[in-house]
Protein backbone atom coordinates (compact mmCIF):
# COMPACT_ATOMS: atom_id res chain seq x y z
CA UNK A 1 0.00 0.00 0.00
CA UNK A 2 1.28 3.22 -0.65
CA UNK A 3 2.53 6.04 1.88
CA UNK A 4 -0.93 7.86 1.34
CA UNK A 5 -3.44 5.29 1.55
CA UNK A 6 -1.25 4.45 4.59
CA UNK A 7 -1.57 7.96 6.47
CA UNK A 8 -4.93 8.28 5.63
CA UNK A 9 -5.84 4.45 7.19
CA UNK A 10 -3.92 5.36 9.99
CA UNK A 11 -5.96 8.27 11.00
CA UNK A 12 -9.52 6.30 10.08
CA UNK A 13 -8.09 3.97 12.40
CA UNK A 14 -7.24 6.19 14.64
CA UNK A 15 -10.03 8.84 14.73
CA UNK A 16 -13.26 6.66 14.13
CA UNK A 17 -12.70 3.18 15.60
CA UNK A 18 -13.90 2.74 19.74
CA UNK A 19 -11.23 1.23 22.08
CA UNK A 20 -12.17 -2.62 21.47
CA UNK A 21 -13.93 -2.33 18.40
CA UNK A 22 -12.03 -5.64 16.51
CA UNK A 23 -13.24 -4.59 13.00
CA UNK A 24 -10.87 -4.60 10.93
CA UNK A 25 -10.31 -1.65 8.48
CA UNK A 26 -8.41 -1.76 5.35
CA UNK A 27 -8.39 0.49 1.83
CA UNK A 28 -11.19 -1.32 0.73
CA UNK A 29 -13.36 -1.49 3.75
CA UNK A 30 -16.41 0.24 3.23
CA UNK A 31 -16.68 3.12 6.01
CA UNK A 32 -19.19 5.64 5.19
CA UNK A 33 -21.66 2.60 3.98
CA UNK A 34 -20.71 0.21 6.17
CA UNK A 35 -21.52 2.29 9.34
CA UNK A 36 -17.72 2.90 10.91
CA UNK A 37 -17.57 6.34 9.69
CA UNK A 38 -21.36 8.28 9.85
CA UNK A 39 -21.41 11.94 7.54
CA UNK A 40 -21.19 14.13 10.96
CA UNK A 41 -18.06 12.72 11.66
CA UNK A 42 -16.54 12.59 8.14
CA UNK A 43 -15.35 16.35 8.61
CA UNK A 44 -12.61 16.02 10.71
CA UNK A 45 -10.93 13.60 7.97
CA UNK A 46 -11.15 16.13 5.31
CA UNK A 47 -10.04 19.03 7.56
CA UNK A 48 -6.81 16.35 8.30
CA UNK A 49 -6.25 15.98 4.63
CA UNK A 50 -6.28 19.39 3.93
CA UNK A 51 -4.02 20.66 6.34
CA UNK A 52 -1.53 17.99 6.16
CA UNK A 53 -1.51 18.10 2.09
CA UNK A 54 -2.21 21.68 1.99
CA UNK A 55 -5.08 21.64 -0.41
CA UNK A 56 -8.79 22.09 -0.75
CA UNK A 57 -11.23 19.85 -1.25
CA UNK A 58 -14.51 21.45 -2.64
CA UNK A 59 -17.46 20.64 -0.26
CA UNK A 60 -19.08 19.90 -3.90
CA UNK A 61 -16.43 16.51 -4.36
CA UNK A 62 -16.33 15.88 -0.31
CA UNK A 63 -19.14 13.45 -0.77
CA UNK A 64 -20.09 10.31 1.16
CA UNK A 65 -19.46 8.22 -1.77
CA UNK A 66 -15.77 9.84 -2.49
CA UNK A 67 -15.13 9.05 1.17
CA UNK A 68 -16.38 5.57 1.55
CA UNK A 69 -13.30 3.41 1.35
CA UNK A 70 -9.39 4.84 1.71
CA UNK A 71 -8.60 3.80 -2.02
CA UNK A 72 -10.82 6.46 -3.06
CA UNK A 73 -10.21 8.89 -0.59
CA UNK A 74 -6.06 9.08 -1.50
CA UNK A 75 -7.63 9.47 -5.07
CA UNK A 76 -9.37 12.20 -3.92
CA UNK A 77 -6.44 13.85 -2.71
CA UNK A 78 -4.34 12.90 -5.60
CA UNK A 79 -6.69 14.90 -7.79
CA UNK A 80 -6.91 17.66 -5.43
CA UNK A 81 -3.14 17.98 -5.26
CA UNK A 82 -2.99 17.73 -9.08
CA UNK A 83 -5.19 20.67 -9.93
CA UNK A 84 -3.30 22.32 -6.69
CA UNK A 85 0.02 21.96 -8.03
CA UNK A 86 -1.50 22.84 -11.92
CA UNK A 87 -2.26 26.42 -10.57
CA UNK A 88 0.59 26.76 -8.68
CA UNK B 1 -50.61 17.60 -13.71
CA UNK B 2 -47.17 18.58 -12.17
CA UNK B 3 -47.69 15.27 -9.72
CA UNK B 4 -47.22 12.67 -12.93
CA UNK B 5 -47.99 9.32 -12.81
CA UNK B 6 -44.09 8.77 -13.28
CA UNK B 7 -43.23 10.58 -10.65
CA UNK B 8 -45.82 9.12 -8.06
CA UNK B 9 -44.60 5.89 -9.20
CA UNK B 10 -40.55 6.93 -8.02
CA UNK B 11 -42.40 7.27 -4.54
CA UNK B 12 -44.16 4.63 -4.43
CA UNK B 13 -40.85 2.66 -5.09
CA UNK B 14 -39.05 4.42 -2.81
CA UNK B 15 -41.46 3.77 -0.46
CA UNK B 16 -41.84 0.18 -0.94
CA UNK B 17 -37.77 -0.27 -0.90
CA UNK B 18 -38.28 0.71 2.58
CA UNK B 19 -41.19 -1.76 3.25
CA UNK B 20 -38.33 -4.54 1.42
CA UNK B 21 -35.54 -3.56 3.58
CA UNK B 22 -37.31 -4.03 6.93
CA UNK B 23 -37.55 -0.50 7.26
CA UNK B 24 -41.06 1.07 7.02
CA UNK B 25 -42.35 2.55 10.25
CA UNK B 26 -45.79 2.20 11.06
CA UNK B 27 -47.90 3.97 13.38
CA UNK B 28 -49.31 2.10 16.31
CA UNK B 29 -52.92 3.62 17.28
CA UNK B 30 -53.34 4.39 21.14
CA UNK B 31 -57.28 4.43 22.08
CA UNK B 32 -56.66 5.45 26.08
CA UNK B 33 -54.46 8.65 27.36
CA UNK B 34 -51.09 7.83 27.62
CA UNK B 35 -49.82 5.46 30.51
CA UNK B 36 -48.65 2.08 32.11
CA UNK B 37 -51.57 0.43 30.90
CA UNK B 38 -52.42 1.45 27.35
CA UNK B 39 -55.10 0.21 25.02
CA UNK B 40 -53.34 -0.22 21.73
CA UNK B 41 -54.81 -1.01 17.93
CA UNK B 42 -51.82 -2.67 15.89
CA UNK B 43 -52.15 -3.46 12.86
CA UNK B 44 -54.49 -0.67 11.71
CA UNK B 45 -57.84 -2.63 12.04
CA UNK B 46 -56.83 -5.23 14.25
CA UNK B 47 -59.02 -5.46 17.51
CA UNK B 48 -57.77 -2.82 20.16
CA UNK B 49 -55.44 -4.58 23.10
CA UNK B 50 -54.74 -3.68 26.33
CA UNK B 51 -50.66 -3.86 26.72
CA UNK B 52 -48.09 -2.46 29.31
CA UNK B 53 -46.23 0.28 28.12
CA UNK B 54 -42.42 -0.37 28.54
CA UNK B 55 -41.41 2.17 25.29
CA UNK B 56 -42.83 5.74 26.27
CA UNK B 57 -40.68 8.72 27.61
CA UNK B 58 -43.55 9.40 30.32
CA UNK B 59 -40.47 8.99 32.65
CA UNK B 60 -42.54 10.79 35.89
CA UNK B 61 -45.79 9.77 35.01
CA UNK B 62 -47.67 12.80 34.68
CA UNK B 63 -48.84 12.50 31.11
CA UNK B 64 -52.58 12.16 31.98
CA UNK B 65 -51.90 12.95 36.15
CA UNK B 66 -55.66 13.89 37.08
CA UNK B 67 -53.91 17.65 38.75
CA UNK B 68 -51.74 18.14 35.49
CA UNK B 69 -55.12 17.68 33.24
CA UNK B 70 -57.35 19.87 35.65
CA UNK B 71 -54.77 22.37 35.28
CA UNK B 72 -54.51 22.31 31.44
CA UNK B 73 -58.43 23.01 31.51
CA UNK B 74 -58.40 25.59 33.92
CA UNK B 75 -55.48 27.26 31.30
CA UNK B 76 -58.12 26.38 28.78
CA UNK B 77 -60.52 28.39 30.42
CA UNK B 78 -58.18 31.61 31.27
CA UNK B 79 -55.79 31.71 28.59
CA UNK B 80 -57.86 30.46 25.68
CA UNK B 81 -56.80 27.61 22.79
CA UNK B 82 -54.12 29.37 20.68
CA UNK B 83 -52.09 32.74 20.11
CA UNK B 84 -52.72 33.01 16.70
CA UNK B 85 -49.00 34.83 16.25
CA UNK B 86 -45.55 34.57 16.85
CA UNK B 87 -44.15 35.37 20.72
CA UNK B 88 -42.42 38.84 19.38
CA UNK B 89 -45.29 40.34 17.48
CA UNK B 90 -48.70 39.23 20.01
CA UNK B 91 -47.45 35.69 21.15
CA UNK B 92 -46.73 35.94 24.48
CA UNK B 93 -48.78 35.67 27.27
CA UNK B 94 -47.41 36.20 31.42
CA UNK B 95 -48.11 32.56 31.74
CA UNK B 96 -45.11 31.98 29.23
CA UNK B 97 -42.95 33.96 31.03
CA UNK B 98 -43.80 32.23 34.28
CA UNK B 99 -43.05 29.18 32.90
CA UNK B 100 -40.07 30.21 31.79
CA UNK B 101 -38.40 31.48 35.26
CA UNK B 102 -40.33 28.03 36.57
CA UNK B 103 -37.97 26.32 33.95
CA UNK B 104 -34.81 28.28 35.16
CA UNK B 105 -34.82 28.08 38.90
CA UNK B 106 -35.61 23.87 38.04
CA UNK B 107 -32.56 24.07 35.92
CA UNK B 108 -30.13 26.13 38.03
CA UNK B 109 -29.56 28.82 35.03
CA UNK B 110 -29.83 32.21 34.21
CA UNK B 111 -32.81 32.52 31.93
CA UNK B 112 -34.99 30.45 29.31
CA UNK B 113 -36.79 30.56 26.51
CA UNK B 114 -39.51 28.21 25.06
CA UNK B 115 -39.47 26.84 21.65
CA UNK B 116 -42.30 24.83 20.11
CA UNK B 117 -40.53 21.75 20.84
CA UNK B 118 -36.63 20.84 21.92
CA UNK B 119 -36.35 19.82 18.49
CA UNK B 120 -36.75 23.54 17.16
CA UNK B 121 -34.64 24.84 20.23
CA UNK B 122 -31.61 22.65 18.74
CA UNK B 123 -31.94 23.35 15.49
CA UNK B 124 -32.05 27.10 15.66
CA UNK B 125 -29.53 27.36 18.83
CA UNK B 126 -26.18 26.94 17.32
CA UNK B 127 -27.09 29.36 14.43
CA UNK B 128 -28.09 31.80 16.92
CA UNK B 129 -24.90 32.21 19.25
CA UNK B 130 -21.91 30.57 17.34
CA UNK B 131 -20.05 32.09 13.71
CA UNK B 132 -18.01 31.07 11.01
CA UNK B 133 -14.85 31.84 14.25
CA UNK B 134 -15.94 29.49 16.35
CA UNK B 135 -16.04 25.40 16.26
CA UNK B 136 -18.69 22.89 17.57
CA UNK B 137 -17.37 20.04 19.29
CA UNK B 138 -20.07 17.48 19.74
CA UNK B 139 -19.95 13.66 20.98
CA UNK B 140 -20.74 11.21 18.17
CA UNK B 141 -23.89 9.81 19.39
CA UNK B 142 -25.74 13.34 19.77
CA UNK B 143 -29.73 13.58 19.02
CA UNK B 144 -30.02 13.55 15.31
CA UNK B 145 -31.56 16.91 16.32
CA UNK B 146 -28.48 18.73 17.24
CA UNK B 147 -26.85 17.08 14.27
CA UNK B 148 -29.58 19.06 12.35
CA UNK B 149 -28.95 22.27 14.24
CA UNK B 150 -25.01 21.99 13.90
CA UNK B 151 -25.97 21.63 10.26
CA UNK B 152 -27.38 25.07 9.77
CA UNK B 153 -24.58 26.72 11.93
CA UNK B 154 -21.65 28.39 10.16
CA UNK B 155 -19.46 27.63 12.87
CA UNK B 156 -16.70 25.06 12.14
CA UNK B 157 -17.70 21.08 13.01
CA UNK B 158 -15.95 18.30 14.68
CA UNK B 159 -16.51 15.42 16.57
CA UNK B 160 -15.38 13.36 19.28
CA UNK B 161 -15.47 9.42 20.34
CA UNK B 162 -18.54 8.85 22.65
CA UNK B 163 -17.68 9.81 26.15
CA UNK B 164 -14.16 9.83 25.17
CA UNK B 165 -12.51 12.41 27.58
CA UNK B 166 -9.08 12.14 26.10
CA UNK B 167 -10.45 12.31 22.52
CA UNK B 168 -12.37 15.74 23.63
CA UNK B 169 -9.33 16.98 25.33
CA UNK B 170 -7.06 16.52 21.96
CA UNK B 171 -10.18 18.47 20.21
CA UNK B 172 -10.18 21.33 22.36
CA UNK B 173 -6.18 21.49 22.24
CA UNK B 174 -6.27 21.27 18.35
CA UNK B 175 -9.49 23.86 18.13
CA UNK B 176 -7.38 26.80 20.38
CA UNK B 177 -7.00 28.95 17.58
CA UNK B 178 -10.85 29.33 17.09
CA UNK B 179 -12.28 32.54 18.88
CA UNK B 180 -15.14 30.11 20.57
CA UNK B 181 -15.27 26.86 21.33
CA UNK B 182 -18.25 24.86 22.32
CA UNK B 183 -18.78 21.52 23.68
CA UNK B 184 -21.86 19.59 22.83
CA UNK B 185 -23.12 16.63 24.42
CA UNK B 186 -26.42 15.10 25.20
CA UNK B 187 -27.20 14.41 28.95
CA UNK B 188 -28.66 10.98 28.67
CA UNK B 189 -28.10 9.36 25.28
CA UNK B 190 -31.44 8.23 24.54
CA UNK B 191 -30.32 4.77 22.38
CA UNK B 192 -27.96 3.63 25.30
CA UNK B 193 -29.01 5.39 28.54
CA UNK B 194 -25.75 6.29 29.71
CA UNK B 195 -25.11 9.67 31.18
CA UNK B 196 -22.57 12.20 29.71
CA UNK B 197 -19.64 12.53 31.98
CA UNK B 198 -20.55 16.26 32.51
CA UNK B 199 -18.17 16.40 35.51
CA UNK B 200 -14.78 15.74 33.42
CA UNK B 201 -16.48 17.80 30.29
CA UNK B 202 -16.98 21.02 32.24
CA UNK B 203 -13.52 20.55 33.85
CA UNK B 204 -11.95 20.58 30.92
CA UNK B 205 -14.09 23.26 29.19
CA UNK B 206 -13.16 25.28 31.85
CA UNK B 207 -9.16 24.51 31.05
CA UNK B 208 -9.43 25.41 27.32
CA UNK B 209 -12.00 27.94 27.18
CA UNK B 210 -15.16 26.25 26.00
CA UNK B 211 -18.40 26.62 26.57
CA UNK B 212 -20.55 23.61 27.04
CA UNK B 213 -24.68 22.70 25.77
CA UNK B 214 -26.21 19.66 27.20
CA UNK B 215 -29.42 18.13 25.72
CA UNK B 216 -30.92 17.11 28.95
CA UNK B 217 -34.18 16.10 27.53
CA UNK B 218 -33.94 12.30 29.01
CA UNK B 219 -32.93 13.80 32.15
CA UNK B 220 -35.32 16.81 33.09
CA UNK B 221 -37.38 15.91 36.18
CA UNK B 222 -36.18 12.73 37.11
CA UNK B 223 -31.85 12.57 36.81
CA UNK B 224 -29.69 13.75 40.18
CA UNK B 225 -31.11 14.14 43.47
CA UNK B 226 -33.73 16.62 43.24
CA UNK B 227 -34.54 15.73 39.90
CA UNK B 228 -32.93 18.79 37.95
CA UNK B 229 -30.91 17.00 35.45
CA UNK B 230 -27.34 15.60 34.68
CA UNK B 231 -25.79 18.51 35.63
CA UNK B 232 -26.61 17.83 39.29
CA UNK B 233 -26.06 14.21 38.88
CA UNK B 234 -22.44 15.09 38.31
CA UNK B 235 -22.15 18.23 40.78
CA UNK B 236 -22.14 21.09 38.00
CA UNK B 237 -24.94 23.05 38.64
CA UNK B 238 -24.79 26.45 37.06
CA UNK B 239 -21.40 25.51 35.52
CA UNK B 240 -23.74 24.35 31.80
CA UNK B 241 -24.00 27.32 29.89
CA UNK B 242 -26.76 26.00 27.97
CA UNK B 243 -28.93 23.73 28.35
CA UNK B 244 -31.65 22.32 25.91
CA UNK B 245 -34.62 20.39 27.21
CA UNK B 246 -38.11 19.32 26.31
CA UNK B 247 -41.90 19.30 28.00
CA UNK B 248 -42.61 16.28 25.54
CA UNK B 249 -41.06 13.68 27.95
CA UNK B 250 -40.95 13.70 31.76
CA UNK B 251 -42.49 16.98 32.32
CA UNK B 252 -46.19 16.25 31.58
CA UNK B 253 -45.31 14.94 27.55
CA UNK B 254 -47.43 17.03 25.72
CA UNK B 255 -44.92 19.10 23.78
CA UNK B 256 -42.42 22.12 23.66
CA UNK B 257 -38.89 22.72 24.70
CA UNK B 258 -36.48 25.47 25.40
CA UNK B 259 -33.35 26.95 25.93
CA UNK B 260 -32.02 27.53 29.04
CA UNK B 261 -28.75 28.58 30.22
CA UNK B 262 -26.50 32.46 30.19
CA UNK B 263 -28.62 35.26 29.88
CA UNK B 264 -27.20 36.76 26.88
CA UNK B 265 -27.17 33.37 24.93
CA UNK B 266 -30.65 32.94 25.85
CA UNK B 267 -31.01 36.95 24.70
CA UNK B 268 -29.31 36.22 21.00
CA UNK B 269 -31.61 32.64 20.95
CA UNK B 270 -34.92 35.62 21.52
CA UNK B 271 -32.88 37.86 18.73
CA UNK B 272 -31.93 35.17 16.25
CA UNK B 273 -33.22 31.83 16.65
CA UNK B 274 -35.57 31.37 13.42
CA UNK B 275 -37.77 28.51 15.26
CA UNK B 276 -39.06 30.89 17.60
CA UNK B 277 -38.95 33.54 15.57
CA UNK B 278 -41.33 32.17 12.91
CA UNK B 279 -43.24 30.04 14.77
CA UNK B 280 -46.03 30.36 17.30
CA UNK B 281 -44.78 29.01 20.74
CA UNK B 282 -46.07 26.52 23.09
CA UNK B 283 -50.15 26.49 23.16
CA UNK B 284 -51.33 28.37 26.77
CA UNK B 285 -53.42 25.02 27.28
CA UNK B 286 -49.58 23.20 27.66
CA UNK B 287 -47.95 25.73 29.34
CA UNK B 288 -50.83 25.69 32.21
CA UNK B 289 -50.50 21.89 32.18
CA UNK B 290 -46.31 22.78 32.55
CA UNK B 291 -46.53 25.03 35.09
CA UNK B 292 -48.68 22.21 37.47
CA UNK B 293 -45.86 19.72 36.40
CA UNK B 294 -43.37 22.14 37.74
CA UNK B 295 -44.92 22.63 41.20
CA UNK B 296 -45.35 18.56 41.48
CA UNK B 297 -42.18 18.01 40.78
CA UNK B 298 -41.52 20.79 43.16
CA UNK B 299 -43.50 19.19 45.90
CA UNK B 300 -41.13 16.58 46.46
CA UNK B 301 -38.53 13.51 45.12
CA UNK B 302 -41.36 10.63 45.64
CA UNK B 303 -41.96 10.35 41.67
CA UNK B 304 -38.11 10.32 40.31
CA UNK B 305 -37.54 8.41 43.66
CA UNK B 306 -40.27 5.49 41.93
CA UNK B 307 -38.40 5.56 38.75
CA UNK B 308 -35.16 5.47 40.11
CA UNK B 309 -36.48 2.28 42.15
CA UNK B 310 -38.42 0.95 39.33
CA UNK B 311 -35.48 1.18 36.97
CA UNK B 312 -33.05 -0.44 39.37
CA UNK B 313 -35.43 -3.58 39.69
CA UNK B 314 -36.09 -3.83 36.39
CA UNK B 315 -32.70 -4.32 35.10
CA UNK B 316 -32.35 -6.60 38.24
CA UNK B 317 -34.74 -8.61 36.50
CA UNK B 318 -33.37 -8.97 32.90
CA UNK B 319 -30.49 -9.36 33.99
CA UNK B 320 -31.14 -12.51 36.17
CA UNK B 321 -33.23 -13.62 33.32
CA UNK B 322 -30.47 -13.87 31.43
CA UNK B 323 -30.84 -11.04 28.92
CA UNK B 324 -27.87 -8.97 27.65
CA UNK B 325 -28.33 -6.00 29.14
CA UNK B 326 -26.63 -2.55 28.51
CA UNK B 327 -24.99 -1.00 32.12
CA UNK B 328 -26.01 2.25 32.73
CA UNK B 329 -27.92 4.60 35.79
CA UNK B 330 -31.03 5.93 34.33
CA UNK B 331 -34.88 4.61 33.32
CA UNK B 332 -33.77 3.19 29.89
CA UNK B 333 -32.84 0.21 29.79
CA UNK B 334 -31.52 -1.38 26.35
CA UNK B 335 -32.01 -5.13 25.65
CA UNK B 336 -29.27 -5.98 23.53
CA UNK B 337 -30.30 -8.52 20.75
CA UNK B 338 -27.74 -6.81 17.97
CA UNK B 339 -29.20 -8.09 14.70
CA UNK B 340 -32.43 -5.99 13.29
CA UNK B 341 -34.89 -9.02 12.01
CA UNK B 342 -34.40 -10.67 15.99
CA UNK B 343 -35.21 -7.40 17.32
CA UNK B 344 -38.49 -6.84 15.44
CA UNK B 345 -39.62 -10.72 15.95
CA UNK B 346 -38.87 -10.17 20.19
CA UNK B 347 -40.64 -6.95 19.92
CA UNK B 348 -43.78 -8.26 17.61
CA UNK B 349 -43.70 -11.54 19.88
CA UNK B 350 -44.07 -9.22 23.75
CA UNK B 351 -46.77 -7.42 22.04
CA UNK B 352 -48.40 -11.02 21.16
CA UNK B 353 -47.76 -11.02 24.89
CA UNK B 354 -49.30 -8.01 26.05
CA UNK B 355 -46.01 -5.70 26.39
CA UNK B 356 -45.30 -3.04 24.08
CA UNK B 357 -41.75 -2.13 23.00
CA UNK B 358 -40.38 -1.33 20.01
CA UNK B 359 -37.12 -2.75 18.02
CA UNK B 360 -34.14 -0.50 17.31
CA UNK B 361 -31.89 -1.27 14.16
CA UNK B 362 -29.56 1.14 12.19
CA UNK B 363 -29.34 3.28 11.38
CA UNK B 364 -31.15 4.67 14.21
CA UNK B 365 -28.26 2.43 16.26
CA UNK B 366 -25.20 1.65 14.48
CA UNK B 367 -24.84 -1.31 12.19
CA UNK B 368 -25.29 -4.90 14.20
CA UNK B 369 -26.14 -2.88 17.88
CA UNK B 370 -30.24 -3.61 17.11
CA UNK B 371 -32.27 -3.76 20.58
CA UNK B 372 -35.26 -3.07 22.19
CA UNK B 373 -35.47 0.21 24.07
CA UNK B 374 -37.44 -0.66 27.36
CA UNK B 375 -38.17 2.87 28.99
CA UNK B 376 -39.64 2.94 32.82
CA UNK B 377 -41.62 4.97 34.19
CA UNK B 378 -42.93 6.20 37.85
CA UNK B 379 -46.44 4.98 36.59
CA UNK B 380 -45.07 1.52 36.88
CA UNK B 381 -45.87 -0.61 39.71
CA UNK B 382 -43.91 -3.70 40.55
CA UNK B 383 -46.90 -5.68 39.75
CA UNK B 384 -46.57 -4.21 35.63
CA UNK B 385 -42.47 -4.95 35.50
CA UNK B 386 -42.96 -8.20 37.46
CA UNK B 387 -45.36 -9.42 34.49
CA UNK B 388 -43.52 -7.88 31.63
CA UNK B 389 -40.85 -10.09 32.73
CA UNK B 390 -42.46 -13.30 32.25
CA UNK B 391 -43.09 -12.58 28.61
CA UNK B 392 -39.16 -11.26 28.23
CA UNK B 393 -38.55 -14.70 29.61
CA UNK B 394 -41.16 -16.69 27.44
CA UNK B 395 -40.09 -15.09 24.62
CA UNK B 396 -36.24 -15.22 25.11
CA UNK B 397 -36.76 -18.84 25.60
CA UNK B 398 -38.71 -19.08 22.30
CA UNK B 399 -35.54 -17.11 20.48
CA UNK B 400 -33.04 -19.25 22.83
CA UNK B 401 -31.52 -15.76 23.81
CA UNK B 402 -31.23 -16.06 27.01
CA UNK B 403 -27.66 -16.21 28.49
CA UNK B 404 -26.18 -15.70 25.77
CA UNK B 405 -24.32 -12.58 24.80
CA UNK B 406 -23.06 -10.40 21.63
CA UNK B 407 -20.88 -13.72 20.69
CA UNK B 408 -23.53 -16.01 21.08
CA UNK B 409 -26.45 -14.06 19.27
CA UNK B 410 -24.41 -12.86 16.53
CA UNK B 411 -23.34 -16.49 15.75
CA UNK B 412 -26.80 -17.55 15.73
CA UNK B 413 -28.24 -14.93 13.51
CA UNK B 414 -25.68 -12.94 12.00
CA UNK B 415 -25.29 -9.25 12.44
Amino acid sequence: MDELKQVILSYVIKEYLEEGDDRTVDAETPLISGGIVDSFSMVSLKRFLEKRYAIQIPDAEATPDAFDTVTRIAELVTRTQARTDGRA
Amino acid sequence: MAYSAAVRERYQQEIHGLEQAGLLKQERFIHSPQGADISVEFPAGAPVKRVINLCSNNYLGLSSHPEVVEAARAGLDSRGYGMSSVRFICGTQDVHRELEQGLTALLGTEDTLLFPSCMDANAGVFEAILGEADVMIADRLVHASIVDGMRLCKAQQDTFKHSDMAHLEEKLQEHQDKRARMVITDGVFSMDGDLAKLDAIVELAERYDAMVLVDDSHATGFIGRTGRGVHEHCGVVGRIDVITTTLGKALGGASGGCVSGRRELVEMCRQRARPYLFSNTVAPVIVAGALKVLELIGRGTERRDKLEENARYWRRLLTEAGFDVKAGDSPIVPVMLYNAKLAQDVARDLFAEGIYVVGFFFPVVPKGQARIRTQLSAAHERAHLDKAIEAFVKVGRKHDILGKGRKEITEKYGL
